[in-house]
């Protein structure tokens, strides 16, 4: 047994770090690091930098331009752009639509989607959820029926996350009401500028507007866009589903959370003293720091697993969106009442009017609100327990 | 022991519950916040009409002599719908401040102009900085020219930018963290050198930062006695934690009952949601959550108006650490629960969520009261 990282993987972080010092703007790292709202251009423009210096997909193969990086590598990457304060990439192309299109998809698909999603020139969308299929993913009812070359889809696709700015969404139709439900899925590749398809705004709690309903009325879809085989598709989304997991504990953002959270338990004033020496603060902020050491060394010990990681990547997913939410409600703590105030105006960088106490407090509980979402989407918390009592557990 | 209302206080209840659930729906509150004036001026007069405004202020001024379990009644049902009006800053604290300390001609001037509905008032305590601590007061009032002139900042002053005047807390001798030395200030909220930044906040209220630049106020601006206002403010805090550990019960019981109806409709695996043992039994804490915290907020509302200083701050802080506490649960249940609904703009749910965790942040959050009362015991057993 032995905890330290190897001198190469040291090595490797150093040369992250030094990448970063290098070639990340520091509008973008402001923009990050003060978490203000994202201009399209930012996420773009970092991709392009990373595409440029041969790092666009630190999680594909080499074939396909990716890094080719280990799993660890892949962790330590991440961790360091997001202590740096870099932008996260889009994982609905590169770590979902990818790896279903490089392990399923055939050799056209390949060559005229993964260009795209590596310079990040081509966003995509996920139309998985339904208003009637939520947690219920196989009750999908959006429907492709085929005429001629075509595919024809009606219906509806709800909660998609940046479907504003995408230029594809990847969806899962029905194509078959034969059999069980989860039998007549197919995966299709649909261009969102396609006539028939509509996106309307949802507004979340905290304001602002990040997920989207997309309808398809007799929406005309190329049967060269379907992906492996006609009613396969939920194969391929239980493939996906695996990738998005273990992502989602999020150790990397967590860590940077935990920075700016202990650099504002000593710029936030408690009267005489800065926070961190009130006690019981500076407690529930020990707690979560173990808490952050545990999920890391869990992350780790998981993905070095020869077996990999299996159904067990739920506690990963389980556990990270919780110390998430976690941060989040302690920074909001950590401002107190200045939380209160709610000032959309202040996400913009060029923001110089008042706002109640710090930066700190102009964000928190907003982020405090949004981040509920992180154990509801991605299989809820409760379905992930449901898979380790019945895939680990046995019951 | 009886925990039954008055046929008054029932009345009040029924009559207040039977306004909000007909005349302040969703859709209107949500109007209402979006005009940023920060109060229906038609809610308002229908809330001085029906005596709310006055209800504990004494017959002489136009009141009804009500007390801190009727303004239990009242905030509970507010919570219920989420009413966003100044009721809190201009009833219950500046209200209540000018009731229990103003002179007969400020509770003159201004009890009855508050009754009917006319004047709006705020009180402004809290400095940047200074978090949750009341002593903590580093404004200054100097005599000067027959009155006195404020210097410093405030920050938190619930509906501070919807106020006609406001009561200012300043020093006047000591320093900050000293209980002595704090004195309070009538101050007109166009009053010259008074800056006040008016903000939106999450749940659909108002709050105010203030500057204070050499505002002058005459001598009969002191509301009470020099130097001796620490007790008076702790009292009007104590009022208004009471009063927003009732809000948060209407609030909680509200986000039960629409987490319960939204769990029996919504179906995924081709039945309700509610058939899920593991939503099952959150909602069974989410209930016990709710049924707490009511016993707190009685708690609160029997001791708020009470002069015995330790019992009432013993029963005050108790009841807003652990109501944060459930609040917090509760809330983030109900989201959870209501999956990605849950997190829109379009959910009561949600609202209902946001207005619970400021409740939290509001007058001191669970630790900072959990810190009270463990001050207490230590004290107790020394
Ligand atoms: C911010 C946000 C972004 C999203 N982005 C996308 C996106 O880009 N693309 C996309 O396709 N989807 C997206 N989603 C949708 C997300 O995947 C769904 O919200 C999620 O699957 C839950 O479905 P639901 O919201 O319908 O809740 P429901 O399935 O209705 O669940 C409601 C509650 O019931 C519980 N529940 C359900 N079934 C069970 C069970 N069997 N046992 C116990 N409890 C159960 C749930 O855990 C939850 O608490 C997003 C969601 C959010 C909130």
């Amino acid at each position: 047994m032995n905890l330290n990282y190897t001198p190469e993987q040291d090595a490797f972080r150093q040369e992250v770090r030094q990448f970063l010092n290098d070639k990340l703007p520091d509008d973008i790292r402001e923009q990050v690091q003060k978490r203000l709202r994202m201009p399209k251009s930012t996420t773009e423009r970092w991709q392009k930098i990373l595409f440029d210096q041969g790092w666009g997909a630190s999680n594909w193969p080499t074939e396909h331009g990716g890094t080719g990086w280990d799993a660890v590598q892949q962790l330590i990457f991440e961790e360091e752009c997001a202590m740096a304060g870099a932008p996260r990439q889009l994982d609905f192309g590169l770590r979902m639509v990818a790896p279903v299109i490089m392990t399923f998809g055939n050799e056209e698909q390949k060559q005229r989607f993964l260009p795209g999603i590596l310079s990040g020139e081509e966003w995509w969308c996920q139309g998985y959820s339904e208003p009637g299929a939520g947690s219920d993913l196989a009750s999908l009812r959006t429907s492709a029926v085929r005429d001629g070359d075509h595919y024809v889809v009606n219906g509806q696709k709800t909660w998609t996350t940046l479907g504003q700015h995408a230029e594809w969404i990847f969806c899962l139709v029905r194509t078959s009401t034969e059999g069980k439900p989860q039998e007549g899925i197919s995966f299709l590749l649909i261009h969102m500028d396609d006539p028939g398809i509509s996106v309307r705004p949802i507004i979340m709690l905290d304001g602002e507007h990040e997920i989207n309903e997309v309808y398809f009325d007799n929406v005309r879809v190329p049967v060269a866009n379907l992906v492996g085989k006609e009613n396969q598709g939920w194969t391929y989304a239980k493939f996906l589903l695996g990738h998005e997991r273990t992502g989602l504990a999020n150790v990397g953002q967590s860590k940077s959370m935990m920075a700016r959270l202990k650099a504002a338990a000593r710029e936030e004033r408690d009267g005489e003293r800065p926070l961190m020496e009130n006690p019981r603060f500076r407690d529930r902020l020990a707690q979560l720091d173990m808490e952050l050491q545990a999920l890391d060394l869990t992350v780790l010990r998981i993905l070095t697993d020869a077996k990999g990681p299996g159904p067990a990547a739920s506690i990963l997913k389980i556990r990270g969106t919780e110390l998430g939410q976690n941060l989040y409600e302690l920074l909001m703590e950590a401002t107190g009442h200045d939380a209160m105030a709610h000032l959309p105006e202040a996400l913009d960088a060029d923001y110089n009017g008042p706002r109640p106490g710090s930066e700190n407090a102009t964000i928190a509980a907003g982020e405090y609100f949004n981040m509920r979402k992180l154990t509801i989407f991605g299989g809820s918390n409760e379905i992930q327990r449901g898979i380790i009592s019945k895939l680990v557990l046995g019951l | 022991m009886d925990f039954t209302l008055t046929e008054e206080q029932q009345m009040l209840q029924d009559s207040l519950r039977r306004f909000v659930d007909n005349e302040y729906n969703f859709d209107k509150r949500s109007e209402i916040i979006a005009t940023g004036k920060g109060l229906d001026k038609g809610t308002w007069s229908a809330l001085a009409e029906m005596g709310l405004l006055a209800f504990t202020f004494p017959e002489d001024y136009d009141g009804l002599g009500g007390n801190a379990v009727d303004t239990m009644v009242v905030m509970e049902c507010f919570g219920r719908g989420l009413l966003v009006e100044p009721y809190l800053a201009t009833v219950v604290l500046a209200g209540g401040l000018i009731r229990d300390a103003g002179s007969d001609a400020q509770k003159a001037a201004l009890l009855p102009a508050i009754a009917s509905g006319e004047k709006l008032m705020a009180l402004a305590h809290h400095e940047p900085g200074n978090r949750y601590n009341l002593n903590r007061v580093n404004t200054e009032a100097k005599p000067s020219n027959g009155g006195y002139v404020l210097n410093g900042r405030k920050t938190a002053v619930i509906h501070g930018g919807q106020a006609d005047q406001l009561i200012i807390s300043a020093r006047t001798s000591g320093s900050a963290g000293d209980a002595s030395g704090q004195s309070l200030f009538l101050v007109d909220a166009g009053a010259s050198g008074l800056t006040i930044n008016d903000f939106a906040t999450h749940d659909g209220q108002r709050t105010a930062d203030l500057v204070l630049e050499n505002v002058q106020v005459p001598e009969n601006a002191l509301v009470g006695p020099l130097d001796q206002a620490a007790p008076l403010i702790e009292k009007a805090f104590d009022l208004g934690i009471a009063a927003i550990c009732a809000e948060a019960v209407g609030a909680m019981e509200a986000l039960n009952a629409t987490t319960l109806a939204y769990s029996k409709e919504r179906k995924q695996f081709g039945v309700p949601i509610a058939k899920f043992q593991v939503l099952q039994h959150r909602m069974a804490d989410m209930f016990m959550a709710a049924e707490q915290a009511r016993t707190m907020a009685i708690l609160a509302a029997t001791n708020a108006d009470s002069d015995d200083r330790e019992q009432r701050r013993r029963a005050i802080s108790s009841a807003k650490a652990l109501i944060g506490q459930y609040a917090r649960e509760l809330g983030q249940s109900a989201v959870q629960i209501h999956g990605g609904m849950g997190v829109t703009e379009e959910m009561f749910c949600s609202h209902l969520f946001k207005r619970l965790t400021l409740i939290n942040l509001q007058f001191g959050n669970s630790d900072y009261h959990l810190e009270q009362v463990s001050n207490l015991l230590l004290a107790e057993t020394a």
